[in-house]
Order: C-alpha cells, then sequence, then structure tokens
C-alpha cells in the first residue's frame, strides 16, 4: 500500500516534470507501460489476500487513471506552449497599413447636392432633370422674362444663336414638368447652369438645385416653414433666417432668405443663401396650370455656395480645378 | 443708386438711427449694398482765409501764406500754385488729424515755419480732384469747422433696387418708401413754374410717337456756363457717385437724382430747324459724348435735328450738340420715352448710363413738366438767363394708363396664410399711393399711383401687403399633403450606387468644365464639329464638350505637375453632339467616364509598383454593369481616333453600342504632355442604370468538379471565342469556365499563346462520375481544336 502511494507521487511529479512529449512517452512507458511500474503492481495482485484484492486492485486502477489524466493535461499545456512559441515567432508589427485598394470620394458639390436631395426626397419631392442647351423659351419666355427685360441683364447668358441658350437656371426643367403635368407637382432639379461670368466670386459654371411645390392652398407660410426646416436640417443647426423681399421675374412676392452667420470674432452678419418666391400667376398660366385654382412656390439655390459653408471652402474656383489634394479631403 | 443719408432726411426725416433706416429698407425690398462715410473721418480743419501770399524766399514752387482762421493769424508754406489772397480754403491747423498716421505739426519747410496745411479736395477725401487747393465759396463763414461747413458727417447709403423699382431710382422715390414704412409725411422740395421772360421756343417734332409718347423743350437764353455749381450741388452728385462738368449739366444730372427723370440738355446755337424725335436710319452715323462714333440700327430712336442726329434717345448725347464752354443758349429736354422702346438698347451698343438704366425700367411718365421746372428754376439759380415758354408734343394714347386692380380678401388670406385686418390693409396700401376705388369686406378695387407703373395685377398688390407688413411677421407652417406611394423600382441602378462602385475603385469624382477648348476637341475628335458659344468666356471654354475626356486628361495633366502620379477620376455629366440649329435632335447625354493612371496600388510597403493596364481599367468598367446586375456587356476592338487602336475596345450591351474605353493614344498623350499611360471609358450613363430583379434558383446539393486545360492556340483568336466554344460544347451539366493563365513567349511558337482554363460541371440531380466528365472533356477539346485550332499543351 504504501508503495503504491510513493509510486503515485513519483509518477506525478516525473509527468510534471516532463519537458516534452517524448519525454512524457517515457513517463508513460516507466509507470503504465507493460512493464510499468503501476502495471507491475497489478500483477502482484494474486499476492494480496482474497479479503483486500478488490479494494487494492480498485486503489491501483485509481492511480493509473490519475496519471492518465495527468499526463493527458501536461501533454496538452506542451502543445499549446508550443504553439504559442511559434506563433510568437510570426509575429507582424500591426502598425503597418493595410493591404488594397484606397477608398476615393465625391465632390464636394455632389455630395451636397445629395444632401439637398435627400432632404427634399424625404418629404415626397421627386427629382427632375433636363436639357441643358434650351431654347429661348423655357429659360427666359416662360419664366416671364420677354426679351430685353431688365431682368436678363441680371444673369449673363452665354448664347448659341438669338434662340438658343445655356440654361442659365434650372428654372426650365420646372416649367417642362408644368407644361407636362398636372397638381399637385413636387419636384427639385439639381443641375449644372451657366453664367457669362468669370471673377473670384463667380465661375461661368455652377450648380443650382432649385425646388418647385404647386397644390391647391399653398401658402406663403408653407414657404417659410419648409425652407426654414431645410436650411435647419442642411447645417444641422437652429439657425436664425430671415425673409427679405426681392424681386424676380417668376415669383411674387419674391423673396431672398438670409441665414445669421458668426464669425470667429462672434460678429453677427446675415448672408443670403437662397432665392424663392409664391410662383408668378403667369407663369403657371403660360405652362397650362390654373393660377386661379393652384398656386405654388419656388426656390433656387446655389449648390457651392452650400457646400463652401458647409465645408468651410473659401476660394469658389477650388471645385472646378480637380485638383487631387483638395478632392481627396472628400471621402 | 447712391445717395446720401442727410439728402434723403432733407425730404423725409424718421425718428430712427442710420442703422436702423438701412436694416428697414432693406427688409423693405431695397437691398443696402453698402454704406460708406461721405468722407474721410478727419479732424481740425476749418475754413480759413488767406490774407496774403509771398514767395518762399529759397523754394521756387512754396509760397508763404497769412491765413486767418476767422480769429487768428498762422504763417502757413504751400505748394500749391492756385493760392492766393482772397479766397478761402480748407484749413488744416496744428493739431488736425488727416488720416490715423497724417497728424498736422508745426514744420520748417526750407528754413521757413509752418503753421498748419491749406488742403485739396483729394487731401481730405471729398473728391479726386488733386489740382491745387480747395477753393471754397467767398459766402464760406471763416473760421466754421469744415465738416460741418460741408455736411461731411453723412453717408452714402448705396441701394441695390431690383429691375421693378425703377421709382426709387431717385431721392423723391426712396423718401416716399421711407415715408410709407415710417407713416412719416415727406417734406418734398417745391417746384413753382419759371416766369416765363421771352417767347422764344424752338420746334419739336416727334414722329417716334408710340416710342416716345411725350416731349418737353424749353429754350433758355444767356445762360452763364462759366458759373460756378454751387458746393451743395456738387456734394450731393459726389455722394452720388457723379462728377461735376458745368452747370448745366450738373443741374440736368441734379434733377434725375432728385426726382428721377433723366434730362438733356443742347446748346441751341448748334440745333438746324427744328428737333425730331423718330427712328434712325440703318448706318446712320453719330459720335457720342464719351468720342465714340456708333453705327445706328433701325430699332433706334435718336434725337435729331434736320440734319443729323443729336443723341441716342434716353441714352446718350452726341459730342456736337451739348452744352460747351461757349455754349450762351441752351434747349432743355424732358420726355418719356417707353421701357418698350429702350429695352436692350443701352447694351446692343455697348453702353449703359443713368439715362438709359432708368428709361429701360421705367420712368413715371407724369414728371416731366415738374422736372423741367425744377431744371429750369436751378438754372436761373445758378447760371441765370431768360426762360422761354415749353414747347409740349403728347401722344396721350400711348401713354401708360393707370390700370385697375382688384385685391380679393379670399386670395389675401390664402396667399397669406392669415387675414389681416382690413382698415391695415386698406392703410398699408394707400400709404403707398394708391387709390382706393372702392373698398368692400370681399376686395380693395385699387387705382395704382403714376410711379407705380410695375403694379399691374392682384399678385403685385398682395406682394405689396406682404412687404410693407414685413415677411418676417407673416406666420411660417408646414403643408400638409397626401403622402405619394410609388413602388420601389429595382430595374433601375441609382447614380448613387454607381458612383459608390467607383469611389470604392479608389475613384474621385471629377467637376470639369461643360465647355472646353475647340482646339483640344479636335485633337480628340477630329471629325465631330463640336458646338460653338456665340460668347464664350475665354477662347479655351468656346466649344461645348462633345466627350469628357478632354477634361478628365486636362484634370489628369493639371494634377501631374502637381506631383500627382496615381491618378483616378471619374466624372457624370452631359456631352453635345450636333448642332443646335436642330435643337430637339441634339445629343446632350449624360456620360459617366473616367481615367486612371499610375500605380496598381497606391504606393506602400508590401509590392512592386505595378502600374495599371487595359485590365484594371476593364474591370472597373465590368463593375459598373455589374452594380444590381446591369446586363453583360461585350467588347470589340474599337477605332476610336483618341485610343490606341490595338488596346482599346468598344462597349456593347444587348448589341447596341453604349461607349468605348481603353489606353488614350500614345501620341496624343505624349502630345498633350503625359508622362505615363492614361487609361479613359467613356460610357452612356443610361446603359449602366439598368438594374435586373434577382431570381432564385436552386442550389445544386452534388459536388462540383473541376478539370484544368491548357490548350495552346494561335494569338489572334481571342479567349472569348474559346469560352465560347467551351460553353457550346461541354455538355448539359457544365457549370463555367475560368481562365487562371495566359503565357506568350519563351518555350511557345511565335504564333501561339498558352492559355490555361479551369472547367467545372455540377449536375442538379446526381454526382457526376469520372466518365461522364471525361466524355464532356473530351468532346470538348474536340471542338476547341477542330474549331479554333487549339491543342492541349503536353
Amino acid at each position: 500500500m504504501e508503495n503504491l502511494k510513493q509510486i503515485l507521487a513519483d509518477a506525478l511529479s516525473a509527468v510534471e516534470a516532463s519537458e516534452s512529449e517524448s519525454a512524457l512517452d517515457d513517463v508513460r512507458v516507466h509507470y503504465l507501460g507493460k512493464k510499468g511500474a503501476l502495471t507491475a503492481l497489478l500483477k502482484q495482485l494474486g499476492n494480496v489476500s482474497a479479503e483486500d484484492r478488490p479494494k487494492f486492485g480498485q486503489l491501483v486502477n485509481e492511480a493509473k487513471g490519475q496519471v492518465q489524466e495527468k499526463l493527458n493535461a501536461r501533454k496538452s499545456d506542451l502543445a499549446k506552449a508550443a504553439l504559442n512559441a511559434k506563433l510568437a515567432t510570426e509575429t507582424i508589427d500591426i502598425s503597418l497599413s493595410g493591404k488594397g485598394e484606397e477608398v476615393g470620394g465625391l465632390h464636394p458639390v455632389t455630395r451636397t447636392m445629395e444632401r439637398i436631395e435627400s432632404f427634399f426626397r424625404g418629404i415626397g419631392f421627386d427629382v427632375a432633370a433636363g436639357p441643358e442647351i434650351e431654347d429661348d423659351y423655357h429659360n427666359f419666355e416662360a419664366l416671364n422674362i420677354p426679351a430685353h427685360h431688365p431682368a436678363r441683364a441680371m444673369q449673363d447668358t452665354f448664347y448659341f444663336n438669338p434662340n438658343t441658350v445655356l440654361r442659365t437656371h434650372t428654372s426650365p426643367v420646372q416649367v417642362r414638368t408644368m407644361e407636362t403635368s398636372q397638381p399637385p407637382i413636387r419636384i427639385i432639379c439639381p443641375g449644372r447652369v451657366y453664367r457669362c461670368d468669370s471673377d473670384q466670386t463667380h465661375t461661368p459654371m455652377f450648380h443650382q438645385v432649385e425646388g418647385l411645390l404647386i397644390d391647391e392652398n399653398i401658402s406663403f407660410a408653407d414657404l417659410k416653414g419648409i425652407l426654414h426646416e431645410f436650411l435647419n436640417v442642411f447645417f444641422e443647426d437652429d439657425l436664425k433666417v430671415r425673409f427679405r423681399p426681392s424681386y424676380f421675374p417668376f415669383t411674387e412676392p419674391s423673396i431672398e432668405v438670409d441665414i445669421m452667420r458668426t464669425n470667429s470674432k462672434g460678429e453677427e452678419s446675415w448672408l443670403e443663401v437662397l432665392g424663392c418666391g409664391m410662383v408668378h400667376p403667369k407663369v403657371l398660366e403660360m405652362s397650362g396650370i390654373d393660377p386661379e385654382k393652384y398656386t405654388g412656390f419656388a426656390f433656387g439655390m446655389g449648390v457651392e455656395r452650400f457646400a463652401m459653408l458647409r465645408y468651410k471652402v473659401d476660394d469658389l474656383r477650388m471645385f472646378f480645378e480637380n485638383d487631387l489634394r483638395f478632392l481627396k479631403q472628400f471621402k | 443708386m447712391k445717395v446720401s443719408e442727410n439728402w434723403l432726411r432733407e425730404w423725409v426725416n424718421p425718428n430712427i438711427s442710420s442703422d436702423d433706416l438701412v436694416a428697414q429698407i432693406t427688409m423693405a425690398g431695397l437691398e443696402v449694398d453698402e454704406v460708406i462715410p461721405a468722407a474721410e473721418s478727419f479732424s481740425g480743419v476749418v475754413v480759413g482765409e488767406i490774407l496774403a501770399a509771398e514767395p518762399h524766399p529759397n523754394a521756387d514752387k512754396l509760397q508763404v501764406c497769412r491765413v486767418s482762421d476767422g480769429s487768428e493769424e498762422f504763417q502757413v508754406v504751400c505748394g500749391a500754385p492756385n493760392a492766393r489772397p482772397g479766397i478761402k480754403i480748407p484749413f488744416a491747423k496744428i493739431g488736425a488729424v488727416l488720416s490715423a498716421d497724417f497728424k498736422i505739426k508745426k514744420a520748417k519747410l526750407r528754413q521757413v515755419e509752418s503753421f498748419g496745411m491749406l488742403c485739396s479736395a483729394s487731401e481730405l477725401g471729398v473728391s479726386e480732384d488733386n489740382d491745387g487747393i480747395m477753393e471754397l465759396p467767398l459766402s464760406a463763414k471763416t473760421g466754421e469747422d469744415f465738416r460741418a461747413f460741408l455736411g461731411l458727417d453723412d453717408q452714402i447709403i448705396d441701394v441695390d433696387l431690383t429691375p421693378n423699382r425703377s421709382d426709387c431710382l431717385s431721392v423723391a422715390g426712396l423718401a416716399r418708401e421711407v415715408g410709407v414704412l415710417n407713416k412719416v409725411d415727406l417734406t418734398p422740395v417745391t417746384v413753382q413754374a419759371a416766369e416765363v421772360s421771352i417767347t422764344d421756343t424752338f420746334p419739336v417734332k416727334v414722329d417716334a410717337i408710340e416710342a416716345c409718347p411725350r416731349y418737353l423743350g424749353r429754350v433758355i437764353r444767356g445762360v452763364n456756363v462759366t458759373a460756378d455749381t454751387p458746393l451743395w450741388m456738387t456734394e450731393k452728385l459726389r455722394r452720388s457717385g457723379i462728377r461735376s462738368i458745368d452747370p448745366i449739366v450738373d443741374i440736368t444730372n441734379y434733377v434725375m437724382l432728385e426726382l428721377g427723370q433723366p434730362m438733356h440738355a443742347f446748346d441751341l446755337a448748334n440745333l438746324n430747324g427744328s428737333v425730331v424725335v423718330r427712328m434712325a436710319d440703318a448706318g446712320e452715323k453719330i459720335v457720342l459724348l464719351d468720342g465714340q462714333e456708333i453705327s445706328l440700327r433701325e430699332d433706334t430712336m435718336v434725337i435729331a435735328d434736320e440734319q443729323a442726329p443729336l443723341a441716342i434717345a434716353g441714352v446718350m448725347g452726341g459730342e456736337g450738340s451739348g452744352v460747351n464752354e461757349k455754349t450762351q443758349d441752351i434747349f432743355l429736354e424732358s420726355a418719356f420715352f417707353t421701357p418698350l422702346a429702350l429695352a436692350g438698347k443701352a447694351r446692343s451698343y455697348g453702353l449703359h448710363t443713368d439715362s438709359s438704366h432708368r428709361f429701360e425700367r421705367g420712368v413715371d411718365a407724369s414728371l416731366q413738366e415738374k422736372a423741367i421746372e425744377r431744371a429750369t428754376q436751378l438754372v436761373l439759380d445758378i447760371a441765370g438767363g431768360q426762360v422761354g415758354p415749353i414747347t409740349q408734343a403728347v401722344n396721350e394714347s400711348a401713354l401708360p394708363v393707370a390700370a385697375e386692380v382688384t385685391l380679393r380678401r379670399q386670395k389675401l388670406d390664402q396667399y397669406l396664410a392669415v387675414s389681416l385686418n382690413k382698415d391695415l390693409v386698406t392703410d398699408i396700401l394707400t400709404r403707398l399711393g394708391l387709390e382706393m376705388v372702392e373698398v368692400t369686406d370681399q376686395a380693395w378695387v385699387t387705382k395704382a399711383p403714376s410711379h407705380r407703373f410695375d403694379i399691374a395685377i392682384e399678385a403685385d398688390l398682395i406682394e405689396e401687403v406682404a412687404r410693407i407688413y414685413g415677411y418676417d411677421n407673416l406666420p411660417s407652417s408646414m403643408p400638409t399633403a397626401a403622402v405619394n406611394f410609388t413602388p420601389l423600382s429595382e430595374s433601375k441602378t441609382p447614380i448613387q450606387s454607381l458612383r459608390a462602385a467607383l469611389v470604392s475603385y479608389g475613384y474621385q469624382e471629377a467637376v470639369t468644365y461643360s465647355f472646353i477648348d475647340p482646339n483640344l476637341s479636335k485633337q480628340f475628335l477630329p471629325e465631330i464639329e463640336p458646338v460653338p458659344l456665340e460668347n464664350p468666356i475665354s477662347a479655351d471654354m468656346g466649344v461645348m464638350r462633345p466627350s469628357l475626356i478632354p477634361g478628365l486628361v486636362k484634370a489628369y495633366l493639371y494634377n501631374q505637375n502637381r506631383q500627382q502620379s496615381r491618378v483616378r477620376l471619374f466624372e457624370t455629366g452631359r456631352r453635345f453632339i450636333g448642332t443646335v440649329e436642330a435643337l430637339d435632335e441634339l445629343d446632350q447625354q449624360l456620360q459617366i467616364s473616367g481615367l486612371i493612371a499610375g500605380s496598381r496600388h497606391p504606393e506602400a510597403w508590401y509590392h512592386n509598383n505595378e502600374k495599371v493596364d487595359f485590365y484594371d481599367l476593364k474591370s472597373h468598367v465590368e463593375a459598373l454593369f455589374a452594380v444590381n446586375n446591369g446586363g453583360q456587356p461585350t467588347y470589340q476592338r474599337s477605332e476610336c481616333e483618341f485610343l490606341h487602336p490595338g488596346r482599346s475596345a468598344d462597349v456593347y450591351l444587348d448589341g447596341q453600342f453604349v461607349g468605348m474605353m481603353g489606353e488614350l493614344h500614345p501620341q496624343l498623350a505624349k502630345s498633350l504632355g503625359a508622362n505615363q499611360t492614361l487609361y479613359v471609358f467613356d460610357i452612356a450613363l443610361e446603359a449602366v442604370l439598368n438594374a435586373t430583379l434577382p431570381e432564385y434558383k436552386a442550389v445544386s446539393r452534388f459536388p462540383e468538379v473541376r478539370r484544368d486545360l491548357a490548350l495552346l492556340v494561335d494569338r489572334s483568336v481571342p479567349v472569348s471565342e474559346l469560352e465560347k466554344v467551351i460553353v457550346e460544347s461541354a455538355g448539359d451539366a457544365f457549370k463555367g469556365v475560368l481562365v487562371f493563365d495566359v503565357y506568350q513567349g519563351q518555350g511557345i511558337d511565335e504564333s501561339q499563346k498558352s492559355v490555361a482554363l479551369g472547367l467545372t460541371w455540377q449536375h442538379p440531380s446526381h454526382t457526376l462520375s469520372d466518365e461522364e466528365v471525361n466524355n464532356s472533356v473530351e468532346q470538348t477539346v474536340k471542338a476547341l481544336s477542330e474549331q479554333l485550332g487549339a491543342v492541349v499543351r503536353g
């Protein structure tokens, strides 16, 4: 009995002391093999009294089990340690950049336009498009700007011939929509527009989003509500906004909308951001909509102006130079 | 229009600050662009009198003056040649501050002491005039503060008037508006008919009776054109941005600014026979006041005499007929020309004058007599003379008639979403000068005053009520509208998805101008005549782009010059092909186009610096079609002029040509200065906006079998032909083919290439046996050999 205890203790410490799989195997053979120490004890079973035999057998078997268990555990520990050691040699520098393509980006004008579009789509406006080379009728006449109207001087126009122009605003798309559909009309018209003007603050091509809402009972209050909400949403701010009387031939009353800006010194000033108004009854009538039955409002905004405010771009010309060092700032 | 605030307040003086006044008129729709001080902020300058002027002992060009400030005398050294005893001048005393860094101190000039400075007008910022010291009228009180004397504590308000509000292009007009806003009465100048002292008239004949419904003329004899225009007048003119010329011209300008009526004065001695208001003969010549000779068109109205045109009516006078330093007798003109007759005329000759600006937008048709009397009064006061009676030519039928305009209560309420008190509305309209023909609970029937000829329809009245009530005081709300339910289409790809695909391939979006250099256009597309602009901003923006590629290549070059060697750009936008003479057929198609150049991957630590090639570009083009299953394009060799003939493809979808792609022609790239190979694609946007709704097909549960084939085939055979034959011959269970290697070069005959293909089979209902697959392979190899001469590589 004493012998068994001693053998078991020796076996367990031998397992503990083994540092490799082969050493473990030697231990196994030495204790559990055919000629192993514990196996030998079982062979001595015949020398034990019949009375003690079952008990003794059980104890030896338990000891064998214990050793086997310990062997397994030690083996798995050794395997784990070996793997860890191997993995340690495979360590890499995780601070290096990832492989593959770097992501590009949208032009800030497109990005801005999509923001504007998504607001108006969200409240049920459709997006409409139209030609950029336009006839005089859709760009001017149908918008209550007859030939030689002084308002034509407000928009320096690119001409192809006396009757064909590069659209000076996206309003002709509104006209084309009114000509082919009846209210309710809810559209926005984003796109390129052109004016014959080029200096620090003007480029001969820029982008507009114009919108039109015509239905029964549309009022000045609706215009104020929607546009103020739009500005708050676009700039993610609770803006101070003012509605100032102005003049456009295609709307009456006509309005310019200013927002209050605060500069770095804390000084406040008004900045014009959009033009709008109630659609002029003549404009409705010319496109076949009954101004007695329907009213509506129209608005227009310069996309570059919004992009400049939103992304703090201070030079309009950057938008059209396509300088990658500029473009890559818009990921 | 620029106007002095003090002048405005002579007419109407509400008890509000300057800032409030400016804010108020801006919010009434008369936008103030700028407020400028009437003079620099100098101090310590008084009206001085030169008592004596002696030559400087040590300098030829200097004088030593004795100057009085009314109580004391000072010795002042002065370099102005016009310094002489007896004149009054602005005198900056010791301690005066002319600007932040210019203080007057006691000084010694060439050993003579000087106590102060005599100032020129430009030194005080009251004129550009730098011609000696400023001479003040002798009536000026010596010793009076110069600022007070000229009323310089004033500011110039620059109002940017919209085209509909020409009624405010005068002090009288702005004052009217300010009066309405503040409910304050005006104190207008009183104009009395001048006393006629001679009977002289000059005949007036109006032929253009529609364009000129009213023409008033008057002879004034014996005027002194050398008289000085009074300082109060030149100062007001200056603050409105008009230079003083001579008293007669100054007076006509002054009346225009004061009342809004442009006027003209002729030298009577230069008029022959009679004044004729007529349309010009085509090609008739006139030399204008500014010296330029103009060849007139028939649509242009002129003021002529019996020999020649003297002025373009309402635009500018002629050189030979105006007032000059020898003029003794004048003929004053005060006319009403209709806006329609003058619209666009000045601009068509490259002209723009204060007069044309007003006539085009409209002048009060009832103002002419008042204006001519006001001018007469001023001529008599300033230049003297004998006044003849007014000659009038009037065509009543062509004069504007004030329309009766009705404002309905129901419309007003509906537009503004508020019901304004009836008395309030009546009050606003009345204050604006509208005559109330009838007022009921349902409507206001009104007649506009002659100066508000812009009021013609109900909406005009709604606008006026809203404007005066204040846009910011009107309610704000959200409209309620029926919710629209539209099907969520999956047959169209949103453009955003295509942009996103390219962005994920590392592209930056570009926006290039729609107009390009015609030479560049020709270099790319010599066969296409691009659409030219009549008035381009510059020659290199002269034509509409027939393709987006030239613009992208230019953008590439811009970046190449800024050390950016890896470039990926795309753009969406219209290209223009055709002619504006057939506008309906003009192709203004939306394109999606791109350019890549430089290394395949961003330069980094893990790879060699391999350059992009045709197949990188092709994968991007394929991706555009693959988004939302947009269809399977096919490719054919392209003959596009600006692409490499061997490395370019035309792209077809369902048999339709939809674009092209490939390497930019090396010669073109070189001539443009590109220092590496550029690859471009240009696809009709419409072609890649297609989407196909995915439709599920059962996935086979049985294993897939793959066999690889290495084939030798003639180099000219496109791999797509091999694939085609395989698809046709590989049997029912054939699943797909993958090209995993293409090789030509060492070890292979020069005319041949080696193509390695992986073919897969899978049966929907059983596991394929080796025999089945072997049979399929055999069949396929046989077909490839028979049809394309391909042999399995040993």
